[in-house]
């Protein structure tokens, strides 16, 4: 039997409601009891019948469900890899550390990145935060192809245990570092099926990204509510279509790259090699393979993949400043085609990383690096456009947002600052890049990814995180911060490469490295207060209500959890913040990119000049 | 749709004028041939929902002053659940570590992949339930 999604019961019902003081009912689920997947509101009519217990997980084709898989998976790869982070840090202490040997210390800076990068940043946004919320702020029941949606959820997590299995094969995991350079990612350098393992994980995940890609794509182009046109689209849903994109372009270069090395590495080829080629006057032919086309295949995906892991955070923090603001974004539109102008400058750039191996076009790829920064400017600017002149409200979601403004800033102009070729060919492959890459993604992935965490939390269970132990979180992770990073800056500076495991003792490296390291465990202490918020909400529930924020986005006109195919009525659409306008029927509409002080008047009912 | 396709249009016209900039430029095989399979990317399902966007016209999620109600009907057929997708991950997860830890474990990984395709398949025909 079709289980088909029928909205001939979506009019919303005539009463306006009135916000958070009234919200309706609460479907808050029982203490120790199910997560949203059973969701379901008495009476809706889609009573699902099918299998109980672990099979209901593993049979699930549910977004929600789908989407929690993907971020409690991502999170758990967020930890793994933040105590091997500590590991580094400890051996980095002093100089000459014998905590780990250089293999092991190879082998966990590789599978930090790795982890970081490829197993939770990327799946924590586009795999769980969007499959979760997406559908739920355009009025979908689900995601276009939730059969593929699940499938992509298991190349992920097969993917991740491949990953983690590199730990426990002989020779130990991947030592080349998460970019896999090739000829030291070639059999002859880095023999042992460490690397075959990690392959294999990312070819695995790379297939599970794709279709995550398609899928958001195809969800957001046809399963929109009417009314809820293109530029009606929240910020964050606007992202995601973006992104989506942006993993089309991206993901099959890194996953035919990837083939290309299995094969350099077991099938004799030599793509990646320089072995094998004709001599023609003592000079290599140019029809022989070329270690820089691995880089030129992996940066074309690892530019790209910067924007993958930030634009999704980008509409995360651009949903939660307007509501935490009182206020509409400021410059909808400035937004949207500043996303568009990030992602489709973000595939030109790809060279950057390259400017040292002196073979790429220096001007064209600085130029179009640089000119990253207007959009992204345009962005701040409409960040602070938002808050300006609005009634701020310092809740936790809004503190994370904040701090990722700071954190970006940072990252960005260090960022501006390496996409001139000669900085980075004084700073290139020193802890300054480190810094650098880590201010810009911790920004992005942790502190807008935890933003947005502590923001959709009360809607996917129904109850509250505790807001004083997330202030708690935020000040010490915000601390931690700037204390583990601002100092390898410097380091940088003063010379230390990176991917190092010992370092002399007489160049005044060493009080920089224990300044880090310090930070580094205040950051891990940050977040073992998380886990015990989530263990207090658990344990003791705080009801959430539908909209506990008086939020504007679709998602907050539903229950929390929703119920199955996420909709039993839907509000008229008639602005990108349709639950707003029906929770405040008499609020003064305020059109897009009206200028901040004559919003504060209209707001205030005084004259408009 | 006019949105939609002018947005993947734009990504082939931007890819195209980047790429030929980037040829003449530097003579680079690799870049080049990326930056024309990005502006590929673009024009080929841009200029399909081109087409449709001729011929549908704008869909009640395209008019800004469309009702719920205009939205009325069946949207799609949405599988409650379904263990294909397991079963189909799981033989994709064995047939490639089979690359690695021993080709023998690639008979079963064939197997689980060809099974969640007819499975797939007959639940689709049957109507998308277990």
């Amino acid at each position: 039997m079709t289980d088909v999604a029928d909205v001939s019961d979506v009019l919303a019902p005539p009463v306006p409601g009135t916000g958070v003081e009234e919200a309706p009912d609460l479907h808050l689920p029982a203490p120790g009891g199910h997560g949203p997947e059973d969701g379901h509101v008495a009476g809706h009519g889609h009573e699902d019948h099918g299998p109980t217990g672990i099979l209901k997980w593993l049979t699930s084709t549910d977004h929600k469900v789908i989407g929690l898989s993907y971020m409690i998976t991502s999170l758990v790869m967020f930890y793994f890899a933040g105590i091997m982070a500590l590991f580094i840090r400890l051996q980095l202490t002093s100089p000459h550390s014998s905590l780990l040997t250089f293999g092991q210390y190879n082998e966990l800076f590789t599978m930090h990145g790795s982890l970081m990068l490829y197993l939770f940043a990327g799946p924590f946004a586009f795999g769980g935060l969007a499959n979760y919320v997406v559908p739920l702020q355009i009025g979908a029941p689900d995601m276009a192809f939730p059969r593929l949606n699940a499938l992509s959820y298991w190349l992920y997590l097969t993917g991740s245990i491949t990953m983690m299995l590199g730990f426990l094969v002989a020779g130990g995991a991947a030592s080349f570092g998460w970019v896999a350079y090739a000829p030291l990612s070639n059999a002859t350098s880095s023999p042992g099926i460490g690397g075959d393992v990690w392959i294999m994980a990312l070819v695995l995940t790379g297939f599970s990204a794709i279709f995550t890609g398609v899928n958001l794509v195809a969800t957001i182009f046809y399963l929109r509510a009417p009314g809820m046109t293109m530029f009606r689209m929240p910020v964050f849903t606007w992202n995601m279509l973006v992104t989506g994109i942006l993993i089309l372009i991206a993901f099959p270069v890194l996953t035919s790259g990837l083939v290309m090395l299995f094969c350099d590495r077991h099938f004799g080829t030599h793509i990646f090699t320089v072995t094998g080629c004709h001599l023609v006057n003592g000079a290599v032919t140019n029809t022989c393979g070329s270690p820089l086309l691995w880089q030129n295949l992996f940066w074309f995906f690892g530019h790209p993949e910067v924007y993958i892991l930030a634009l999704p955070f980008f509409g995360i923090v651009t949903e939660i400043l307007p509501v935490f603001s009182r206020k509409p974004v400021f410059g909808y539109k400035g937004m949207v085609f500043a996303t568009m102008a990030i992602a489709a400058l973000s595939t030109g750039v790809w060279a950057h990383h390259m400017f040292t191996t002196g073979a790429v076009l220096l001007p064209f790829f600085s130029f179009l690096s640089l000119l990253i920064a207007v959009p992204t400017g345009i962005k701040f600017f409409n960040w602070i456009g938002t808050m300006w002149h609005g009634q701020l409200i310092f809740n936790t979601p809004m503190l994370f947002c904040i701090g990722f403004l700071l954190a970006f800033l940072m990252g960005g102009v260090t960022g501006i600052m390496l996409a001139s070729p000669p900085i980075d060919f004084a700073t290139h492959d020193t802890y300054f890049v480190v810094a650098h890459f880590h201010q810009v993604l911790f920004g992005t992935a942790v502190f807008a990814g935890f933003a947005g965490l502590y923001y959709w939390y009360p809607k996917m269970f129904g109850r509250m995180l505790d807001d004083k132990l997330g202030k708690w979180h935020f000040w010490l992770m915000f601390i931690g911060f700037w204390l583990t990073f601002m100092p390898q800056y410097v380091v940088g500076l003063l010379g230390m490469p990176r991917r190092v495991a010992s370092y002399p003792s007489n160049l005044g490296w060493q009080s920089y490295n224990v300044l880090s390291t310090i930070g580094a465990f205040i950051i891990a202490f940050s977040f073992a207060i998380l886990l015990w918020n989530l263990w207090k909400s658990w344990r003791k529930p705080v009801p959430a209500g539908d909209n506990p924020w008086d939020a504007h986005t679709l998602e907050w006109f539903t229950t929390s959890p929703p119920p199955h195919h996420n909709y039993t009525h839907l509000p008229p659409i008639r602005s990108e913040r349709p639950t707003w306008d029906y929770n405040h029927p008499d609020a003064v509409a305020v059109p897009h990119g009206i200028a901040a002080e004559t919003a504060s008047r209209a707001r205030k009912k005084e004259p408009v000049a | 749709m006019r949105v939609e396709a002018t947005i993947l249009l734009f990504l082939g016209v931007f890819f195209g004028i980047v790429g030929i900039v980037y040829w003449f430029w530097s003579y680079e095989d690799a870049g080049t041939a990326m930056l024309v399979g990005t502006c590929t990317l673009g024009f080929l399902p841009g200029s399909y929902y081109f087409f449709w966007h001729r011929r549908m016209g704008q869909r009640v999620e395209d008019r800004e002053d469309a009702s719920i109600a205009e939205g009325a009907g069946d949207i799609n057929s949405f599988p409650s659940s379904s263990i294909w997708p397991f079963v189909m991950g799981m033989g994709a997860f064995v047939t490639l570590i089979s690359l690695v830890f021993g080709i023998w474990l690639i008979f079963p990984g064939i197997s689980l992949i060809i099974t969640a395709l007819v499975g797939v398949t007959a639940e689709s025909r049957r109507g998308g339930h277990i």
